[in-house]
């Protein structure tokens, strides 16, 4: 069961939490088999997508996860919304609430709105990407992956390379392997390193040679080209040619390493085609745990009382 | 209208003095002071019982933001927070709306004051036009207006060439240049300290660096030119030790430093709180043992407080475009006080940054009890426990990080000019 209302971060999560909703997922990853993939626990409450970042893949996917759970749901994207008349986040989010919204899934450029929005009104908040912070049920679907696969988080020596100091899912990544016991490295050039990031008790190369070797999970992150600012590299050619996936590059990890990457992917920049759409590569099944992993944090937050 | 202040303790580090003495004011000076009990019957007399007496603060940073912000502040809200905080001379900053870059501005901000502010209000003159580091302002005029320094502050003079010219001018008038140290490029985007806690809370942080880049190209123009200047609200260790190094050869260079600084470090920023917000950022706990270090050792001169008020609908907002600033001149005193406590500073050395030596630093008769200054003093129970409650501050501006915190050393009184405000 989940001690909070709202799921900020992983780094309010306890280990017990975690596998809490990974148990959870796990049975709705047998009624999404189903031919009738419906369930009641959700009837009558109303989740609000709040999206003010792209995104097709959490929001389909969260959209999907509340009507499986039959609830009722409604979209609100920054684009086509009174946001271009200069509303502000919080008569937004109040507005919603006035509306009779239970549950609000908010994705922003901003770090730090889920946990501004807690504080200012009463719906349960889920964090779907904040800014550079967290994306919580990113790192959730990951490790349902991970342990479906590996049936252990514990022990395992999982990299994860590429843009880190933009990444909230490299992040929520990091808390969420390290509070389980995995072995983290962090593969990227120095200058997308976070500062101080090896505090947080991990590996940290600039090497794929190096950093690559022994790997039971190679965790490939887009390069975010929206969020940077020039000066990190000189050119994409270049970042692909040091720390891009090629196939004799993933032969340095275990034979058994699996691959992930959150989607959507950047092929011939981080990776190459042949790894992705390889036998190692698990790409199109995270999405598939990411629906029943959202639906298990929708089912857990909703039972907690106010 | 003669006042009679009696049975304090008088503490006025521009005299060397610390003792029971009446202090005799007439009108709005400091006429003479007596040893307890001797002073001569007065119209009005106040008894400082258990208090300690000393010269009104004098704060060399303050935003009134008045003119074209006054829904943040205005001069008579800010002056009110200031006496409130023990403070009857505050030097406030350009960056108002217009700029203050011409005598114009400087005129309009001293008459406000005059009729609606409630202590000295000295303005510091803007050092470029619209602080764009394009173009030199009339300094003279604005000096000759009542300017008593120059800055950019809330900006850097980023032109170095510009920087050269105005410490070189400036020394026609023997008034410092005040300068918000911050390197634009390293610093953009940025809306905390850049360390481990911005790492692990996904915000893009501002390095060190930006703030010492530009305290060791402004003390070096310094070196160069023989100006005077002044390095507002220091907050790394790389700056302090840049100053001190700079002293020891005898460059004309003074620092100061604010309350935050010395009272909490970064890790604060972790529930994404805007009052923690402000520029230079809150830093680590290793920043703040060197500004501990330095306030003592001599190399910070001035404690400040870099009041800058802000409007609820400017912080309470995501903590990216929330506004940087914090509300402070009703927190200063009683924060020093903690260094007092830490044995970091002696109670005299606290007063002095608060009084004597930013006056020295502006050369303006203030800070100090000598006979025939103005009649500005604080009277101060340093006992008294209190909790802080931004939501009563007299500033427009309740955006404080101090909200909620146990301090020590009231405000009991404060006299600006002659006049008493009593808040007992």
């Amino acid at each position: 069961m989940l001690e909070t209302r709202n799921l900020l971060g992983i780094k309010e999560l306890s280990p017990e939490e975690i596998y809490s909703i990974l148990d959870t997922a796990a049975g709705f990853k047998d009624v999404l088999r189903r031919d009738i993939k419906k369930v009641p626990p959700l009837r009558g409450k109303t989740v609000a997508n709040l999206f003010f970042e792209p995104s097709t893949r959490t929001r389909t996917s969260f959209e999907l996860a509340a009507k499986r759970l039959s609830a009722d749901v409604i979209n609100f994207s920054a684009p086509t919304s009174s946001v271009l008349k200069g509303e502000t986040l919080k008569d937004t989010v109040l507005t919603i609430q006035a509306l009779g919204a239970d549950i609000v899934v908010v994705r922003h450029s901003s770090a730090g709105v889920p946990h501004f929005l807690s504080r200012i009104q009463d719906m349960s908040v889920i964090n779907a990407g904040d800014g550079a912070n967290e994306h919580p049920t990113q790192a959730l679907l990951d490790l349902f992956t991970i342990q479906s696969n590996k049936k252990k988080i514990k022990g395992l020596t999982v990299v994860i390379v590429g843009d880190i100091i933009h990444s909230r899912v490299a992040r929520s990544n990091i808390y969420a392997l390290t509070k389980l016991g995995a072995k983290v490295r962090i593969i990227c050039p120095p200058t997308l390193m976070p500062v101080e990031i090896d505090k947080l008790g991990i590996e940290v190369h600039d090497s794929m040679e190096k950093g690559l070797k022994n790997a039971d999970v190679v965790m490939m992150l887009r390069l975010q080209l929206e969020r940077q600012s020039k000066g990190f590299f000189p050119s994409l050619e270049e970042y692909y040619n040091l720390y891009g996936l090629t196939s004799p590059r993933l032969k340095l990890a275990k034979n058994d390493a699996i691959v992930l990457h959150p989607g959507p992917m950047n092929r011939g920049v981080e990776i190459e085609s042949e790894v992705a759409d390889g036998p190692q590569s698990l790409i199109l099944e995270q999405v598939t745990n990411g629906l029943a992993v959202r639906m298990a944090v929708l089912y857990l937050l909703s039972g907690v009382k106010k | 209208m003669s006042i009679l202040v009696t049975n304090g303790r008088v503490i006025d580090p521009s005299q060397g003095l610390d003792d029971n003495l009446d202090i005799l004011i007439e009108r709005t000076k400091i006429k003479e002071l007596f040893p307890r009990g001797k002073g001569p019957k007065a119209d009005r007399t106040i008894d400082a019982k258990g208090c300690i007496v000393i010269p009104g603060l004098v704060d060399m940073h303050t935003h009134l933001r008045e003119p074209g912000f006054e829904y943040k502040e205005t001069i008579a809200t800010g002056t009110m927070a200031a006496v409130r905080g023990g403070f009857t001379t505050v030097c406030c900053m350009p960056n108002t709306n217009p700029v203050n870059d011409t005598v114009a501005v400087t005129e309009f901000i001293i008459e406000k004051a005059t009729k609606e502010g409630s202590c000295t209000v000295l303005p510091i003159g803007a050092v470029t036009k619209g602080s764009k580091s394009e173009e030199l302002t009339e300094l003279d005029m604005l000096q000759k207006s009542g300017c008593v320094a120059f800055s950019d502050d809330g900006l850097p003079v980023s032109n170095s060439l510009i920087m050269r010219r105005a410490l070189e001018y400036s020394k026609i008038f023997g008034i410092p240049v005040i300068s918000h140290c911050e390197d634009p490029a390293l610093a953009h985007g940025g809306s905390m300290n850049e360390g481990f806690i911005s790492t692990t809370v996904g915000l893009k942080g501002i390095p060190n660096a930006a703030e010492d880049i530009m305290v060791a190209r402004d003390i070096m123009l310094s070196e160069l030119t023989g100006g005077q200047l002044h390095i507002a609200h220091v907050s790394t260790e790389g700056a302090v030790r840049l100053i001190r190094e700079a002293k020891t050869r005898g460059i004309n260079v003074t620092a100061e430093t604010c309350p935050h600084y010395f009272s909490i470090t970064d890790d604060s920023i972790k529930g994404y709180n805007t009052n923690f917000k402000v520029n230079p950022p809150i830093r680590t706990s290793g920043d703040m043992s060197a500004i501990k270090e330095g306030l003592k050792d001599g190399t910070l001169d001035v404690i400040a407080t870099d009041h800058a008020p802000h409007h609820l609908d400017d912080k309470d907002r995501e903590f990216d475009t929330a506004a940087f600033g914090i509300s402070g001149l009703e927190t200063a005193f009683a924060l020093g006080l903690l260094l007092v406590d830490q044995k970091v500073l002696s109670l005299k050395q606290l007063i002095r940054k608060m009084t004597v030596t930013p006056s020295k630093i502006l050369n303006i008769n203030k800070g100090t009890l000598t006979p025939e200054s103005d009649a500005d003093i604080a009277i101060i129970n340093l006992k008294k426990k209190y909790t802080v409650d931004s939501s009563n501050f007299l500033s427009k501006g309740k955006n404080s990080p101090f909200d909620k915190w146990e301090l020590k050393g009231t405000i009991e009184k404060t006299i600006s000019m002659g006049k008493v405000f009593d808040w007992s």
